[in-house]
């Protein structure tokens, strides 16, 4: 193999990035302290994943920029069909190579005082803003080394703010398409819902390459602050060749509420964290998340919901599907801080195996410090009921059909939720494809 | 065309190597409503499903025609292909999956590719059908059978039949957990579909159904197999007297099948 494993990116690199990029001395500063971080710091330990192997360091780092477009036709065609070409109000950003592609943002927004921009341009137009949110109460720096480099070689990434009791009625958009086979992406999605405010984002990640070898680096924060409300979907989906961290972090104040519904359908091997802090009393969230395992990828997935708030609720599914040799690590973990009373945790963790050689592990976890409480999970890991395939055919559906209702029934608690039509259509497809 | 026939042979059904039934013989013409009846533990249920290709049943003897063809070597689906509808005991619940585009799914099945049912047709027809059976228009909308109670999924297993519009169809214990008005509107469903083209076999243990579906010919099953057979007035015959007649008329001592037969 001709690659070399030199790593180049030292203090040095990560100012100079930094300064090519305008960024404030603030940020500048973060993302030194982070690369400092990541040479002591190890790897985070999945339960029942080895991820030692993996490659989060062989990647190119930045590539050509190559300049926005403003047409959506001129889009690439795997972007465009992302896209709802219905007329209604379009507040959609697409990313390529973690650089800004093509924006399209409803005037209505700005009236509003609601901010929703690349971070590069976040950093220099809404620095003091950024940096309220930026790394903050719902994500750590240094928890291990993939988020230190995270920090320091940050390279895309999205930052929307919403002001107190302001409603965003149509969905914001992001797409992320990495195009260039060796280029890692390092992206940080930053939502900030002030009280009484309420907004929907949904997110896509695709690429294009199979083969060649690079990482995904992500990291999103979601405050939701008094009363707020808002509703995060994504749908991740890249090719082979990607080895995936992905964290999505969300911190609830009093009465707020975050919704997830995550469609991972990525085709390399994955690590997913999504945590959700309910902080304030009567917090909730609601972090739905299906995917797919096939070939031999290897995937780990964490849903936690942290109760700190009295009366909080936190709600967890997750449903996966398996087959050929692909192995899969399904963590539920419902914690209940001791003085959060009255409150109440749930999770489901099903897993359907299609493969006799897949691998499967639901794990329902409630930790548990408050005796006024109720909590309750369910987990199983199996193959599809023999029964509900005899119902099925038995009303002349064929064994493909009926299979694949109840594959498409099994994953649909993510699909139905995601608020855009045309990225619930590719998600199906994508659904489809990877199952047959 | 030609009335269907439906025509069971020496039928022997086995479950975990046990035989629950034996030599089970039955022939039902298209405009026939044939009702067995019987204590629990003969047989019936087990008939029904082993008809329909359940995969826990074993058959290990004898023939099921449907107009001449062996309905035993076909598949599942293709049952329901030529013609067979089991309306079952305890339907699955299938998450995710909405009444109505598991209805429509059924529906194309049956047809050719190309040829597959208009959407408005099939709205209209599934509006019409849900009337027919007092049901509240969001049931098409529901995920298929989940969540709903031991009548609803009765009357959802009639407005399949409906729908399906099958040959020849096995209704076992449709009446079970159904409240008498509930069981009126199933039942004027099922008396809907009379007509020349189409057979049916009731499964039940109660005469209660029958009162309100009139049965060409009624039978009695015990140990596996049919040991009585008459009119509607046999039915009448049950209820007002049980099987207690029937066991001392033909010397059964234990009516039920996969367990010793008491020495006499």
């Amino acid at each position: 193999m001709a690659t070399e494993t030199k790593w180049t990116f030292d203090e040095e690199y990560v100012k100079d990035f930094s300064k090519r990029r305008g960024e404030p001395e603030w940020l500048m500063e973060e993302r030194l302290t982070a690369i400092r971080l990541a040479d002591k710091l190890e790897l985070p330990k999945p339960e029942k994943t080895n991820i030692k192997t993996w490659n989060f360091t062989e990647f190119k780092h930045e590539t050509e920029n190559s300049g926005m477009v403003n047409q959506v036709e001129e889009l690439p065609e795997d972007v465009q069909r992302l896209i709802d070409s219905s007329g209604g109000e379009q507040n959609l950003i697409v990313f390529r190579d973690g650089k800004p592609l093509y924006r399209s943002v409803h005037e209505r927004l700005q009236q509003q005082g609601v901010v929703f921009v690349d971070i590069e341009t976040a950093a220099k137009e809404h620095s003091e803003l950024l940096k309220q949110y930026f790394m903050g109460k719902a994500v750590k720096v240094d928890e291990h080394r993939l988020n230190a480099l995270h920090v320091a070689l940050l390279n895309g990434g999205v930052f929307v703010y919403v002001p107190k009791n302001v409603q965003v009625e149509a969905p914001l958009q992001t797409v992320y398409l990495q195009e260039d086979p060796e280029a890692a992406l390092f992206n940080h999605v930053i939502i900030a819902a002030e009280d009484n405010s309420q907004l929907t984002y949904l997110e896509n990640y695709i690429s294009s390459e199979k083969e060649k070898g690079s990482v995904a680096n992500i990291v999103s924060e979601v405050y939701a602050g008094q009363g707020a409300k808002v509703s995060y979907g994504g749908v991740d989906h890249f090719e082979k060749g990607i080895t995936t961290y992905v964290s999505r972090r969300g911190y609830v104040e009093k009465d707020g509420r975050i919704e997830w519904a995550l469609g991972q359908m990525n085709e390399g091997n994955t690590v997913s964290d999504n945590t959700t802090v309910l902080y304030g009393d009567g917090s909730s969230a609601d972090a739905k998340s299906v995917t797919i395992g096939r070939g031999e990828q290897s995937q780990n997935f964490v849903t936690h919901i942290n109760h700190y708030g009295k009366h909080s609720d936190g709600q967890i599914l997750t449903h996966g599907v398996m087959k050929d040799k692909a192995s899969s690590i399904f963590n539920g973990v419902s914690k209940i801080e001791k003085g959060a009373s009255k409150s109440n945790g749930e999770q489901t963790e099903r897993v359907l195996m299609l493969s006799e050689r897949a691998r499967g592990d639901a794990n329902p976890i409630l930790l548990i410090d408050e005796d006024d409480v109720t909590a309750g999970h369910a987990a199983s890991v199996g193959r599809i009921d023999p029964m509900q395939m005899f119902y099925l055919m038995s009303r002349g559906l064929s064994e493909t059909e009926a299979q694949r209702l109840i594959i498409h029934g099994f994953l649909a608690p993510v699909v139905n939720q995601l608020p855009i039509k045309a990225v619930k259509e590719r998600l199906t497809e994508v659904i489809e494809r990877k199952v047959y | 065309m030609a009335v269907s026939t439906l025509k069971i042979e020496n039928l022997h059904v086995e479950i975990d190597g046990s035989e629950i039934i034996k030599d089970f013989n039955l022939e039902i013409k298209g405009g026939e409503i044939h009702a067995i009846m019987g204590p629990n533990g003969t047989g019936k249920s087990t008939l029904a499903s082993a008809i329909m290709g359940h995969p826990r049943y074993d058959i290990t003897k004898g023939n099921v025609w449907l107009d001449g063809e062996n309905v035993l070597e076909m598949d599942v689906d293709e049952r329901a292909k030529a013609g067979l509808f089991l309306a079952m005991q305890y339907p699955s619940e299938i998450s995710g999956v909405t009444n109505s585009d598991f209805m429509r799914s059924a529906i194309n099945a049956k047809r050719e590719e190309g040829n597959e049912i208009s959407l408005m047709k099939f709205i209209r027809k599934m509006d019409a059908k849900m009337d027919a059976l007092e049901m509240d228009q969001s049931f098409s909308q529901r995920y298929l059978n989940e969540g709903f109670s031991g009548g609803e999924k009765k009357r959802n297993e009639i407005l399949q039949l409906l729908m399906l519009e099958p040959k020849f169809a096995i209704l076992d214990e449709i009446d079970s957990g159904l409240d008498i008005d509930a069981l009126k509107v199933v039942s004027n469903g099922v008396n809907d579909m009379r007509s020349p083209d189409f057979g049916c076999l009731i499964i039940t243990h109660y005469q209660r159904l029958l009162n309100y579906i009139t049965p060409d010919k009624v039978h009695v099953m015990m140990q596996g197999r049919i040991v009585k057979s008459g009119g509607a007035e046999l039915a009448q015959r049950l209820e007002e007297e049980g099987y207690d007649w029937i066991k001392e008329e033909l010397g059964i001592e234990n009516e039920k099948v996969g367990e010793k037969e008491q020495e006499a």
